[in-house]
């Protein structure tokens, strides 16, 4: 005892580590963990560390948001500038996608066009300040020759008027010193176009007593050895009477939405003037009104009868329900009614007995029921009230119900 | 040479006995530098070279100058460490026992207030901690672990230059007698 005394502190140690040695050694050898000492620890520094966390947090949050805004002005300058980047590049992306639509466009019609073209893309505008030019990205050197003839699927937009190596000047359709031969679509009105350095265009040369509906086509006439014929010029907006000529006013189809990409025609090939408005001149009909419309069809009539055709098939029906033939009927007989509707009159099974001759338009009767007298004659032997005579009924006839006789 | 010794050596029992420290000092120092292993370590790697529970072992040894204090001191605080570590049981109790007791021995002897001291025994204790870390995980659990002396060594002369930073503070806690 007193040498433990002695050697206290030695042997506290030598205690202290031999357990902590058997701890280990249990740990390892049983692969066991002690959970309990584990959980203690555990709960005695997490609440520590939760409140510190939510100090924390709170702390640097506030901070953050209220205090230390040093780098926000900045922060907020450069996102402004990539914002404006982005919107430019979002801008440009659907340029692009535009573009790309309409060069798809360009070249559909180009594949399906019997004239030979070559796509040029606007690269600028004249210098005037009234210029009705624009220059286009294709030149002498891509085969474009002055006086060639530029398009686009929805029209003509001009004519080459000089041809440089890498580009091209284009006179536009709407230039006073424009003109071009034209043709009407529906009455085949020939013309001049010309430019009134407007957004309209106008038809010379039209005679008062020609006819020049508003809204119709006109297309190149092939006349004036620039445009192939066949091509679309534009659509009437105003007609009216003037002097030495009518006055034809164009929309020019070819300048709607802008120039973007042209067609150059290299080598123009003349094509019919169409006889239908132009396939993508979108035409909308607003349907009849419901009280308007037309009633189902009956049947044997067609879908698409017309109201002539609806009141030939009522006809039809009211003289097959009061049995008159039309065409056989003898002069001065009595003609059918036609006041009646046949749906009723077809459902009752019976017309008016009166109106029904009784000669050779009456239809035949039907055959008499077993038992029953024969129609049209008076019963010999029978005492009760008279026996109505059968009517004459709708093809096909129905078989009448004979009564049994009174006792 | 003589003064030297004088200086170094503690000489009197009045200057032993004089430091003690405040009770809830003892659990919040301990309990905080747990905290800290365990929590600020997550917002930044270049705390995980920092072991605070021991410099703070040390220096409750240091302080104390009892070496049953000092081992009950250094197997508490190494015992939570471990329970909230992976390892099995035992592994910084173990050692940190060892600390403690070597610790109070050498503030027995010495006088421990003295920056330099504590410059030099903060830093020869966390490489004597990670040596003995590396032969326990090598002997008891069998563990491939690799002792580079060079990095410990650097890693010892930061924790000293933490350890006198926070015994600087620490000291402000102290009761005088």
């Amino acid at each position: 005892m007193e040498l433990l005394n002695r050697y206290r502190n030695v042997t506290v140690l030598l205690v202290v580590i031999l357990a902590q040695l058997v701890l280990l050694g249990y740990q390892v050898r049983s692969g066991q963990d002690v959970r309990l000492i584990r959980v203690w620890a555990v709960t005695a520094v997490t609440p520590v560390a939760k409140v510190i966390e939510s100090v924390r947090s709170t702390t640097t949050g506030w901070v953050g948001k209220y205090i230390w805004l040093r780098g926000v002005a900045d922060e907020n300058k450069r996102l402004r500038a990539e914002t404006g980047k982005l919107k430019l590049s979002n801008q440009y992306l659907q340029s692009e996608l535009q573009s790309a639509n309409r060069v798809q466009a360009l070249a559909a019609y180009q594949a399906r066009s019997p004239s030979q073209t070559a796509l040029a893309r606007v690269i600028g505008t004249g210098a005037g300040a009234n210029s009705r030019v624009v220059f286009i990205d294709r030149g002498s050197h891509g085969g474009v020759m002055r006086g060639m003839a530029v398009i686009t699927p929805d029209g003509i937009v001009g004519k080459v008027i000089a041809a440089y190596p890498t580009a091209s000047q284009v006179l536009l359709i709407d230039d006073p010193t424009f003109a071009a031969g034209v043709i009407s679509q529906k009455h085949r009105v020939r013309g001049t176009v010309r430019g009134l350095g407007q957004s309209k265009c106008m038809v010379d040369y039209v005679q008062n007593e020609e006819q020049v509906d508003p809204g119709e086509w006109f297309y190149t006439s092939g006349d004036d050895g620039v445009f192939p014929k066949g091509l679309p010029v534009g659509s009437v907006a105003v007609v009216r009477p003037g002097n030495p000529g009518k006055q034809v006013f164009l929309v020019p189809s070819g300048l709607q939405g802008g120039l973007e990409e042209v067609l150059v025609v290299l080598e123009g090939a003349h094509q019919p003037i169409p006889d239908q408005p132009l396939a993508n001149t979108a035409v909308r009909l607003q349907p009849p009104p419901a009280e308007a419309a037309a009633p189902p069809p009956g049947p044997g009539e067609g879908v698409l009868a017309t109201e002539a055709d609806r009141l030939r098939a009522r006809y039809q029906r009211l003289g097959q329900v009061q049995g008159h033939k039309f065409g056989e009927g003898a002069p001065g007989s009595k003609p059918p009614d036609f006041n009646l509707n046949p749906d009723e009159a077809a459902a009752r099974g019976s017309t008016p007995a009166a109106a029904a001759p009784a000669g050779q338009n009456a239809a035949p009767a039907a055959p008499p029921a077993p038992g029953a007298p024969a129609a049209g004659s008076k019963p010999e032997s029978a005492p009760g009230p008279v026996q109505e005579t059968p009517k004459p009924s709708p093809s096909p006839p129905r078989p009448t119900a004979a009564k049994p006789p009174n006792p | 040479m003589s003064d030297l010794r004088d200086r170094i050596l503690i000489g009197s029992a009045r200057e032993r006995g004089a430091a003690r420290f405040r009770r809830w000092g003892l659990i919040a120092v301990p309990l905080a530098a747990i905290l800290f292993q365990v929590y600020v370590r997550r917002f930044s790697d270049f705390v995980a070279y920092l072991e605070l529970p021991l410099l703070v072992t040390v220096y409750f040894a240091l302080l104390r100058r009892s070496q049953v204090a000092g081992i009950f001191i250094g197997a508490g605080i190494g015992l939570v460490q471990d329970s909230l570590s992976h390892q099995p049981l035992g592994m910084f109790g173990l050692i940190k026992t060892l600390v403690g007791y070597f610790a109070a021995s050498v503030g027995m002897r010495f006088d421990v207030d003295q920056v330099a001291m504590r410059f030099v025994l903060a830093l020869f204790f966390f490489i004597f901690h990670q040596f003995f870390y590396w032969v326990l995980a090598r002997a008891l659990l069998g563990q491939q672990a690799v002792f580079d002396l060079q990095q410990t060594f650097f890693a010892g002369l930061l924790n000293a230059a933490v350890g006198i930073t926070l015994y600087y503070f620490l000291d402000k806690l102290k009761e005088r007698g």
